[in-house]
């Protein structure tokens, strides 16, 4: 579990990026913050792995103070996959996953076959192990990146708008493929977002942030669209463009899903009933 | 060919008998050698680890780059006669002059070696739990290698180039040609002396592309 008690970040000069922030974020599950620039969301996810320090407030990880941590060796404890992939440019994919495994002091051969698993899980072929980043398209790299991030095996997964920098095809390929390895894996992920969609597509819960860090809702997608909380968070998670708003009109006897602009976004599925939708 | 002077240098330096002993081309040229490489030597020591710290903190480098600018105005001639008259006849006055002379281009060298490796790709180092050593010997200097040894090789030219006035306060090296030819109007000498201190730099400078072209990152 991570823990943000009374969070404040204010930088020299007055800059205030973080007002007062608290919140809980259970194990095992992928908590997005989503919000505009300004709204302290990457700041917030760097004081995890000690890359921010709070001014103000603790961040607890199981219980634990950060601060009472050493940031190299915590870092090392704690996946991140950044935007811009952030591979070294001057060593192969083989050498930059192993990085953090050798560091921590795994032999170089078990880091290397850990390497080949992981490049297998993140769905990349042997053959890109010899390759230096720029050899590889975007999308790559960003499988490269998540590889990475899994190499030491860390419980905590930061992942700060990794699929900012693809296009949209590769984007949603490379959400689902994190879904998929989230089934698996099961890790406690903190992904950072300016994209409500992909907030509510990766985030078993979500937290919608103003500037300044403040809160303006949390909870599960659906909970967030059927109760927004003000017209901030309606704004923003669209609920006033009407593809949120969506009836039911007939069609053939089929029940179809239609947007407020009249758009057919879908079937409803008679045999399905919303108690299974919950679960 | 042979009337013009440097036919006359050409022929100076065929002379067989220059090619032995002591005062001969080729133990003229290991001195010349021996007094550029122990300047740029201990001006690297000085200036190498201060440009990397300067490149990676990112602290003190207004300094840096005025004192830096500050010490290549300053004219060679007049500092080895300086050091000279303050410290005597000995190696001690060029030797200092040299490392004056060097350490701008080796500072500015290590500084921008460090500076130019993509903020991004050592942020992602750090988050990744590299100490700032390992983010240095790791992940900056092998990045910014070849702008480290392009300023080993300004540093290098320079000197060797100026390592004749050596021999202006009593010293050897190739220096001692131009001088002695100076001394005695023997301009076949005196040019002798510049186009092999010529020669030597120009091959120096050859040598140290080839070291730069090598030390190039890889898959950058």
């Amino acid at each position: 579990m991570i823990g943000f008690e009374n969070v404040r970040k204010e930088y020299p000069g007055g800059t205030v990026a973080v007002e007062d922030f608290t919140l809980e974020i259970p194990s095992h599950r992928s908590v997005v913050l989503v919000g505009s620039s300004g709204s302290g969301k990457t700041t917030l996810m760097r004081m995890i792995n000690r890359m921010v320090d709070p001014t103000a407030g603790r961040v607890l990880i199981d219980g634990e103070d950060v601060a009472h941590l050493d940031p190299v060796q915590l870092r090392r404890s704690i996946g991140y996959v950044m935007q811009a992939s952030g591979l070294l440019p001057h060593r192969t994919v083989l050498d930059n996953i192993t990085t953090v495994p050798v560091l921590r002091g795994t032999s170089r051969r078990d880091a290397r076959t850990r390497a080949a698993e992981l490049l297998e899980l993140v769905g990349l072929d042997q053959q890109v192990a010899t390759r230096y980043p720029a050899q590889l398209s975007g999308g790559q790299q960003q499988r490269v990146g998540v590889a990475r991030a899994l190499a030491a095996d860390p419980d905590i997964l930061l992942m700060d708008e990794p699929f900012g920098a693809v296009d949209p095809i590769v984007r949603a390929d490379l959400q689902q493929e994190l879904l998929r390895l989230q089934r698996e894996l099961r890790k406690t992920i903190v992904f950072v977002t300016h994209d409500i969609d992909e907030a509510f597509l990766v985030g078993d819960r979500v937290v919608l942030l103003r500037p300044g860090g403040i809160i303006a809702q949390q909870g599960a997608p659906r909970e967030i669209l059927a109760r927004p909380a003000d017209d901030f968070v309606s704004r923003f998670v669209g609920a006033d463009r009407g593809t949120r708003t969506l009836h039911l009109e007939e069609v053939d006897g089929r029940r179809v899903v239609v947007d407020a602009d009249g758009r057919a976004t879908g079937v409803l599925d008679h045999d399905r009933t919303a108690g299974e939708h919950m679960t | 060919m042979n009337g013009s002077p440097l036919g006359q240098a050409l022929e100076w330096m065929a002379d067989p008998a220059r090619w032995t002993g002591p005062s001969g081309i080729p133990a003229r040229m290991l001195e010349h050698l021996g007094y550029t490489a122990l300047g740029v030597l201990v001006a690297a020591l000085i200036a190498i680890p201060l440009g990397l710290l300067v490149g990676h903190t990112g602290r003190g480098k207004g300094i840096v780059v005025m004192a830096a600018g500050a010490a290549r105005a300053l004219p060679t001639l007049g500092l080895v006669t300086l050091f000279a008259l303050l410290m005597g006849i000995g190696l001690t006055a060029p030797l200092l002059a040299f490392v004056v002379l060097a350490v701008p281009s080796l500072l500015a060298g290590a500084y921008s070696a460090v500076e130019s490796a993509d903020p991004a790709t050592v942020d992602a180092a750090r988050a990744q739990g590299m100490t700032e050593m390992q983010i240095l010997t790791r992940v900056e200097i092998p990045l910014g290698l070849p702008l480290l040894i392009g300023g080993l090789r300004g540093a290098t030219v320079q000197v060797v180039a100026t390592v004749m006035l050596a021999a202006y306060v009593g010293n050897g090296g190739l220096g001692r040609y131009i001088f002695l030819g100076l001394g005695s109007q023997d301009y076949p000498q005196m040019i002798a002396g510049s186009v092999l201190v010529i020669a030597l730099a120009l091959v120096l400078d050859l040598l140290l592309l080839g070291v730069q072209r090598l030390t190039a990152p890889r898959g950058v």
